[in-house]
């Protein structure tokens, strides 16, 4: 009973989001394009599709892995669980004292962007669009794997209390500089993939993930120091998206180079 | 028949989005915290409800979304009304940003923020009047990137240009804005775009790229989420130097 309330609830919510695009896509289609939607019962029942699927997969969250999450968090960034983990019993806790909330983090940022729906979507576009020279799994484990990075290197952030602007202005120097260097076709959907890796599932998550630790850190202000997380979780794909380019291009130019020279020794060899 | 086994594939690969989370979670559960997962039925029927919600979204991905973004787009490049093509982009980033409800809540830890630094005063009625602003102030900040971004498709400028500027001026703005917003700032760029707007504007831009003569769909057709998340850290830093 409580569930059908939540289904109700999340629903109704869902349909308030939906409701603005659908009244702007149809009133453009009507007023200014002034044309009929090709295939307009199969695109309605479409949208019908998205209204279900993330209604169930919100109430899904919230029932399941949310309060799992979230309890998780809270356990691991507990200073008498960190203290049972670490031999220096009494003294101040180092930074290094919560290597288990950074495998963490580390751990549940890439499992939650593997499910993300957002950058699922991007993945199949992207691999429609690039004919397949970039695959569905290889962007969205790309991504994931700088989620991974970032949100670990947030929590630690968070631990050692340092500005979080250095890293985020660090950041941007890197992206700048492999943009330089990446392949033209990638630089579009790396940059891209660091706005969707963070909707659903994702930001939920990180975010008691950041306020559990910040409030239970000495001298940790969870207003100021608890945000953050999420910015890193949108900067550090783009880095691993370009470099999962980068590094399918340096490895076809071996595969490319080794071909030609074995292509040669045999012209060689018959010669 | 056929519906139903492309209908069970799709259920099929939402387990295995779903898996990594199950794996991560059991570990942790099982070896570091030394407990026995609290509530096995609920989490399980949860799990199943995920599942379920993910192939139905992608299956309207597919059906829906991608398609309808697509055939706009089309329309727009054929009937060639560029000042149309903006303000429909600039009525999508704003429409769906302002009612987003991760907005809704950062805009109002941004209230309590502002009000505990005594930047405004300390009652609800200022404190909702500051979120509403900021809210308003994140989706004209929306609506003005997907904006930008169409118009560079269009053109087909090259991307990194207007990122770099972007960066610049979130760290040029970050020198002079008040401590207490930077985080929120940094954090609302990844709060805007929703899992309904993203397969939505994604589909628009490839589908402009397509449709515009000399304008390549990999290279030209991608980065208006990234605009989308870029502009709003800028204004809300904006914001709160102005309050």
């Amino acid at each position: 009973m409580e569930l059908l309330y939540e289904l109700a609830k999340t629903g109704l919510e869902t349909i308030g989001d939906v409701l603005p695009i659908v009244a702007i896509i149809f009133g453009f289609q009507l007023l200014v394009l002034r044309q009929r939607i090709p295939n307009l019962k199969s695109v309605l029942i479409g949208f019908v599709y998205v209204l279900i699927g993330l209604t169930l997969f919100l109430v899904g969250l919230e029932e399941a892995l949310f309060p799992l999450g979230r309890h998780m968090a809270v356990q691991l960034t507990d200073p008498a669980f960190i203290e049972r983990t670490t031999a220096a019993v009494g003294s101040a806790l180092q930074w290094d004292d919560y290597k288990w909330v950074y495998l963490f983090a580390a751990a549940i940022g890439f499992a939650t962007t593997i499910a993300e729906p957002a950058l699922i979507a991007v993945a199949i576009k992207a691999q429609q669009v690039s004919g397949g020279a970039i695959t569905i799994w290889g962007l969205r484990v790309a991504v994931a794997i700088g989620v991974a990075i970032g949100i670990a290197l947030g929590t630690f952030r968070i631990v050692t209390g340092t500005p979080l602007h250095y890293y985020i202005i660090a950041g941007y120097i890197i992206v700048v500089i492999q943009t330089v260097f990446a392949p033209r076709m990638i630089i579009a959907l790396a940059y891209d993939s660091g706005g969707v890796t963070t909707s659903t599932v994702t930001v939920p998550l990180v975010t008691a993930l950041g306020l559990g630790l910040a409030s239970t850190i000495p001298g940790r202000s969870a207003l100021l120091d608890g945000f953050g997380l999420i910015a890193f979780a949108s900067l550090f794909p783009i880095m691993a998206v370009m470099g999962y380019a980068q590094l399918g291009e340096w490895w076809q130019r071996r595969i490319m180079k080794k071909q030609w020279k074995d292509k040669t020794e045999n012209q060689g060899g018959s010669d | 028949m056929n519906q139903l086994r492309h209908f069970l594939g799709s259920v099929l690969s939402s387990v295995r989005d779903l898996l990594p989370i199950v794996l991560v979670v059991a570990f942790f559960q099982a070896v570091v915290i030394q407990q026995p997962v609290p509530e096995i039925g609920r989490i399980l029927s949860g799990s199943l409800l995920v599942i379920l919600g993910l192939a139905f979204f992608v299956r309207g991905l597919e059906q829906g979304l991608f398609p309808i973004g697509e055939s706009i787009a089309y329309a727009f490049a054929r009937k060639g009304n560029l000042a149309w093509l903006l303000v429909f982009a600039f009525a999508l980033g704003f429409g769906t940003t302002i009612a987003e409800p991760a907005l809704i809540a950062v805009a109002e830890e941004a209230a309590e923020i502002a009000a505990d630094a005594r930047v405004i005063a300390q009652d609800m009625e200022a404190m909702e009047e500051y979120a509403f602003g900021l809210r308003l102030t994140v989706a004209l900040s929306v609506g003005f990137a997907i904006a930008v971004g169409v118009y560079r498709i269009v053109r087909g400028w090259p991307i990194q240009y207007f990122i770099i500027a972007g960066y610049i001026g979130v760290v040029i703005m970050t020198a002079f804005a008040p401590p207490e917003i930077i985080g929120i700032a940094y954090d609302s760029g990844g709060v805007t775009t929703s899992t309904v707007t993203v397969p939505l504007v994604t589909a628009l831009g490839v589908g402009l790229a397509e449709s515009i003569k000399g304008r390549n769909p990999m290279v030209d057709g991608f980065g208006l989420i990234a605009f989308a998340s870029l502009t709003p850290m800028i204004f809300v830093m904006a914001y709160g130097m102005i309050i």
